[in-house]
């Protein structure tokens, strides 16, 4: 078959190709965010070139350990998702929300006017899409908009990666999220590597990623290179470092409200928070007030908050959730049951962040295969029914 | 315009090494601003001045450890509105509490050329153990930036903004990748927070220099640690520090030989 034949809005392009995007992305005036390996993890903060980015590194995860190893070839995307998500920047952990100075004719207020940053995050993997797709009902769909939020998202430009490798805690395949980048991107890179080539199969997902793709080399992708992507893809797919048995799993978890699952993990459960730290779509904040010791000036500040502190659920009286087992609870059921009655979506896109980043290695497939592997005699749902 | 009153302050200290008290000195950027908010009325270590009580405002620093501060502590508190213990020692008993395990005797004689003259305590007790505090900031040292959240909290009448959650949520606000989930065994999902987690973003575990975090689970995070390898005598010894008679951190000690 003819080459040519290729669907159009895909091409190839060479690792000098991604560093002709990343220049090119900035040249557009964009804030060029990608991964990099800092620390011993890989994070995503500003690359200027191909240099930046962690070139021949892999990661290998399991619960609660996380560790980069070299691979034996020079792949740019040859890891999993690492300890930050793309929250960070669409979602910053802290932000002012205005300041108020004395005057002497009274009180001026400065709400700082949202700017956006033009972010272009590269890399972007299909749970992290469809993160920041719940994200964004969170704060754009719903009754009240979260400006700032929506200045910051409505630039970004998105160049996705499908993955080439599953990570030891990863589970999209289960949440129906990966690993193909199916939407909600401007381009989305298949890395292939083989032995005497090294390119990237490109696929156009917007006008922009058209426009993009238009002023770096490329070259048309031919079907041999398509076949590649999808087995790169498939292969992925098999390789699930975890599953979760999601059938009927929103009923299950509402109708177990009192297992003694919950208690045998707040046996473990730290409530330090880090997994609603990590996690890609928890999108708390707690609002706190400060004013100076000369009482002239005061601000707003929003900040990541965590449904594992006390003072989340604090109301007058003291906190609801005293115990670690109600908090891990609401942590559970929230992101996998009653976030579907809430947005209409799970809350949880597979990424495996907080299995990865607990530090005592707690596991949400786990803990969920527990519940249905023995669920209590007397449930919510079936007292219900009855 | 005639000026409001300003707010008296004092400064206390009790069996300690000053560094708290310090720390408002050391806000070098603030001073002036404080000076002019809060009449500093008694602060041995920054002036001379002595203005009698009673005190609108007293920071306590230190632990009790004589029979003397111990009475001391409640004249204090009797000059005092409002009183706020800051640092370890004045709200845990600080690294002197190790005495509580021990004999203090032994300590004497091994420190002092002359131990007769000594005249101490058993004990290393926090201010709480002895009259009633309005608020604890905890550290070793405590956070400058936190006291002067407190103060103009103070001064604003209204709550304080000081979180007693993990380290952890301070570590993941600022960016910095868990060292522990890397195999460093660290104190920071135990350990309250307020530092900003400084030790986890220079790669090291945190030491539990602000005491126990609120709802601490320290059985668990120990059965991780020995999982990195950590012995009885790690686990002891990272829990008898600054904090040694915060009760979460002692209990747990208990269960790991020196």
């Amino acid at each position: 078959m003819d080459d040519r034949q290729a669907p159009p809005h895909r091409a190839v392009i060479t690792v000098e190709g991604v560093g002709q995007l990343l220049a090119e992305l900035a040249t557009r005036g964009h804030r060029v965010l990608g991964p990099t390996a800092r620390d011993g993890a890989i994070v995503y903060d500003d690359i200027g070139a191909v240099s930046d980015m962690p070139q021949g590194w892999t990661d290998r995860q399991d619960a609660g350990r996380y560790k980069l190893e070299r691979r034996d070839d020079d792949a740019l995307f040859g890891y999993a998702v690492g300890p930050q998500s793309w929250k960070k920047f669409l979602h910053p952990p802290m932000e002012t929300i205005w300041r108020s100075r004395r005057t002497e004719s009274g009180l001026a207020i400065d709400a700082p006017i949202a700017v956006s940053e033009k972010f272009a995050f590269i890399g972007v993997r299909a749970c992290e899409l469809h993160a920041i797709a719940i994200q964004d009902r969170v704060f754009l769909e719903g009754p009240y908009v979260d400006k700032a939020y929506g200045v910051r998202r409505q630039d970004a430009f998105i160049v996705a990666t499908n993955c080439a490798v599953a990570g030891g805690t990863c589970f999209c395949v289960s949440m129906g999220t990966g690993p193909k980048a199916q939407s909600g991107f401007d381009l989305a890179l298949t890395e292939i590597i083989e032995d005497d080539r090294h390119v990237f199969l490109v696929e156009v997902g917007s006008d922009a990623g058209a426009d993009v793709l238009a002023h770096i080399e490329h070259q048309p992708a031919a079907r041999m290179d398509v076949i590649a992507a999808d087995t790169i893809i498939a292969h992925t797919a098999a390789n699930m470092g975890r599953e979760m048995e999601t059938t009927g799993l929103k009923e299950l978890l509402q109708g177990n409200l009192t297992h003694e699952q919950w208690e045998k993990v707040a046996d473990r459960c730290l409530s330090c928070g880090n997994c609603t730290m990590v996690c890609p779509t928890c999108f708390c904040t707690t609002v706190e007030d400060h004013s100076d010791l000369a009482g002239l000036n005061a601000e707003r500040v929003k900040e990541w908050d965590s449904c594992f502190t006390q003072d989340f659920s604090y109301i007058h009286g003291g906190s609801v959730r005293k115990s670690t087992s109600s908090r891990y609870r609401q942590w559970m059921t929230h992101k996998l049951a009653s976030w579907i009655d809430q947005f209409g979506t799970s809350g949880c896109v597979g990424c495996g962040r907080c299995v990865t980043w607990c530090p005592v290695g707690i596991d949400i497939t786990a803990e969920a295969a527990a519940i249905r592997a023995a669920p209590q005699k007397s449930s919510v749902v079936a007292d219900a029914r009855a | 315009m005639t000026q409001a009153p300003r707010p008296r302050l004092a400064v206390w200290k009790f069996a300690s090494c000053d560094g708290c008290q310090l720390s408002l000195l050391d806000c070098e950027d603030e001073l002036l601003a404080l000076a002019g908010a809060i009449e500093i009325a008694n602060f041995p270590e920054a002036s001379r001045t002595f203005i009698e009580g009673p005190y609108d405002l007293s920071l306590v620093e230190g632990s009790i450890t004589t029979a003397h501060d111990a009475e001391r502590i409640k004249m204090v508190r009797e000059q005092s509105k409002f009183l706020i213990t800051i640092g370890a020692c004045a709200t845990a008993g600080g690294i002197q509490a190790l005495r509580n395990f021990a004999d203090v005797d032994d300590f004497v004689a091994a420190v002092y050329a002359s131990p007769q003259y000594i005249s101490t305590l058993k004990t290393s007790t926090p201010i709480s153990a002895h009259v009633p505090v309005d608020f604890e900031l905890h550290g070793c040292p405590i956070n400058k930036q936190q006291l002067l959240e407190v103060i103009s909290a103070f001064l604003a009448q209204r709550k304080p903004q000081i979180a007693a959650h993990s380290v952890c949520i301070e570590c993941k606000r600022r960016g910095t990748t868990c060292v522990m989930v890397q195999g460093k065994p660290c104190l920071g999902p135990v350990t309250h927070a307020g530092c900003g987690a400084i030790c986890p973003a220079f790669g090291r575990g945190c030491y539990g220099c602000f005491g126990p975090m609120e709802t601490p689970n320290a059985a668990s995070l120990m059965r991780e640690w020995q999982l990195l390898g950590a012995s009885q005598r790690d686990m002891h010894r990272a829990l008898r520090t600054f904090n040694v008679a915060a009760e979460p951190f002692l209990t747990e000690s208990k269960t790991h030989g020196d």
